[in-house]
């Protein structure tokens, strides 16, 4: 591309990311909130009980091959359990993981990063020693043997990616802070005789809060993927509940006789943790002040 | 000056390590459901317990316990396996190269991708491909090499069944081997028919490993290959009437390599990690299916002894980087 003008060039450049943006933003909150009402009504919106097994329907394919039936619009797994069914409880489990998990990891180690970025001092020193051990630790064991330890379960599953992850929040809004804690304005709050407290709260946090949001995006999607990953190998919730991890277990294992079992809840979580992450690309580029 | 960072690395390295066992020490024995607990049939007499107690040391004080088993592990005594009654050492050791052969083969290739993609991005800027390639390699840093398997199971298993997507190599051919370096023993024995049955096994969990590594590795490189085709060296190579290829390849190359150097070693233990989950969804007798499996049967030393060689694998991957680093930059060198 012949780049004579550059000024134009570079204008030109943002438009095309500026709406590259938008699309992207909408594309992954859509399904999001689709994902969200899907699992809040799946009482009333799955057409079937994810639980019920009956081995007349087995391993019916979705509805566009020879041989389905109608109402299992995405088939049945080797049980005669309802596919799309599953898929729409399985995403109450990840949507409550996300949503508890994600929050608490964010408020602890934003809370520890503010304190460590701002008051210095020994809480710092003794936060980021904590934070290099931390990091010197390889994650997917510290969840094993975490779990390991605790005994397989959700509450496991939460606390475990609270207890790995909150080094993520607090190393970043630790930086954040100790930057926004140079600036003038900081200082002037100071003057005009404001409390140490109550300057990182009110002046602080406002401004490091773009930070945490998109890290909380992030986040949601690590816990949604963490949370698969452990119901894949049967260490997260007990396999009464559908789960996208255990529905895409079996269908691995049934992969050669009805590979929709694997296909359906591997696409939908495939889609939701690129979601999650776009919309935490796409909200950086958001709250950039040079893009906006 | 090289041996000097050697021996200060090796420092923090040891104390990192330390502060490993303390972690996995504390963390098994401080959350309710202690290992003996966990070791005893139901309905041990008080008396079993406390037999049990004393042979495991339990009952002398948290310190005590801690420099016991230190002592222990520095002797390579890291306990019994709870399970299968083995030592836990054998057993970790009997895994680990099926583990290392396939985390290696994952950083080859990772790097051979990422490395070809950054390099064709360079010498096609602002084309089409260029824009493709960034878009390619956003897209599969932001899903996990978890799901990427999974989709290679669907892809090269199913749809198109080129290549095994379960085993670390045909079972009939295990007693062929007299170590546990597959690969390695193949390549030095020159038995390619082995060889051929263990890479077609191995591909796909290496693959999967390896998308993310090489996104990272492309996005990095080409960066810094971006920043470097405008220094003023660069522009004389090319009036001195060098073609482009040359320019990227033999001039640019070495100087912008270093920063992506640091960050592979980095993100290779991750790699390592990411081996846990990769070889349970290709059944490859590794490590980390071994940790899942002693997980789920909550065989406390078995695991132990898995998180802390790990460990010992991460910081070493670290201190090599480290050391290959200081060695290959010049401005450490002859400082």
């Amino acid at each position: 591309m012949p780049s004579s003008t550059p000024g134009f060039a570079m204008l030109d450049a943002r438009a095309m990311v500026k709406r590259r943006l938008g699309l992207r933003l909408w594309l992954s909150g859509g399904w999001l909130v689709v994902l969200v009402v899907a699992a809040t009504f799946a009482p009333w919106l799955a057409p079937h009980n994810p639980l019920e097994q009956d081995l007349f329907t087995s391993r019916l394919p979705p509805f566009w091959m020879a041989g389905a039936e109608p109402g299992y619009w995405l088939g049945t797994d080797s049980l005669g359990r309802d596919v799309l069914s599953r898929i729409m409880y399985g995403a109450r489990i990840a949507l409550v993981v996300a949503l508890i998990a994600g929050t608490a990891t964010a408020l602890i180690g934003a809370t520890l990063g503010l304190i460590a970025g701002y008051f210095r001092g020994w809480a710092d020193l003794v936060i980021s020693r904590l934070v290099d051990i931390w990091m010197a630790f390889p994650p997917v064991l510290f969840a094993i043997l975490l779990i390991a330890v605790m005994g397989p379960g959700l509450v496991s599953v939460i606390v475990a990616i609270i207890v790995i992850d909150w080094t993520r929040f607090a190393r970043v809004v630790r930086a954040e802070a100790m930057a926004q804690g140079a600036m003038d304005y900081v200082a002037s709050a100071q003057v005009a005789g404001q409390k140490r407290l109550g300057t990182m709260l009110t002046e602080i946090l406002p401004n490091v809060l773009p930070t945490i949001v998109v890290l909380l995006t992030l986040e949601m999607g690590i816990a949604v993927i963490v949370e698969a990953i452990l119901s894949f190998v049967n260490l997260s919730i007990s396999t009464d509940f559908p789960t996208w991890g255990g529905m895409i277990a079996e269908g691995r294992t049934s992969v050669h006789q009805a590979w929709w079992v694997l296909v359906f809840p591997l696409a939908t979580l495939f889609l939701t943790v690129l979601s999650f992450s776009q919309l935490g690309e796409g909200l950086k580029d958001r709250f950039d002040p040079v893009l906006r | 000056m090289i041996l000097r960072r050697l021996l200060s690395r090796l420092a923090t390295t040891l104390v990192t390590l330390l502060g490993v066992s303390v972690i996995v020490f504390v963390t098994i024995r401080v959350v309710p459901g202690n290992p003996i607990a966990m070791m005893l049939p139901p309905g041990a007499t008080e008396a079993d317990i406390d037999r049990l107690r004393a042979l495991y040391g339990f009952d002398r004080s948290i310190m005590e316990q801690y420099f016991i088993w230190l002592w222990g592990v520095v002797q390579g005594d890291f306990g019994t396996s709870i399970q299968s009654r083995q030592p836990v050492l054998r057993l970790v050791l009997n895994r680990l190269p099926a583990t290392l052969e396939l985390s290696i083969m994952a950083l080859v290739i990772a790097v051979v991708i990422g490395g070809f993609l950054a390099l064709t991005g360079t010498r096609l800027r602002g084309t089409r491909t260029e824009g493709a390639i960034d878009v390619t390699s956003g897209m599969a840093l932001s899903v996990p090499d978890f799901l990427w398997g999974l989709v290679l199971i669907l892809l090269f298993g199913v749809l198109w069944p080129v290549f095994h997507i379960s085993g670390r190599i045909s079972p009939q051919l295990t007693s062929e081997f007299t170590t546990n370096f597959f690969l390695f023993e193949s390549v030095v024995r020159l038995r390619f028919d082995l060889w051929r049955d263990l890479v077609s096994h191995m591909f796909m969990p290496a693959l999967a490993l390896a998308i993310p590594l090489a996104a990272i590795i492309s996005q990095l490189l080409k960066q810094s290959l971006k920043e470097t085709m405008h220094l003023d060296y660069v522009t004389l190579s090319r009036t001195k009437g060098y073609g482009e290829n040359h320019v990227i390849i033999r001039e640019a190359l070495p100087n912008a390599v270093l920063p992506t150097l640091t960050l592979v070693g980095v993100q290779f233990t991750f790699l390592i990690g990411g081996t846990v989950i990769i070889e349970r969804l290709f059944s490859y007798e590794g490590l980390g299916n071994m940790a899942i499996d002693a997980v789920i049967n909550r065989d406390l030393p078995l695991i132990q002894g898995i998180v802390i060689l790990f460990a010992v694998l991460f910081t070493v991957v670290n201190l090599f980087v480290d050391m290959l680093y200081a060695v290959l930059n010049p401005r450490l060198r002859h400082a």
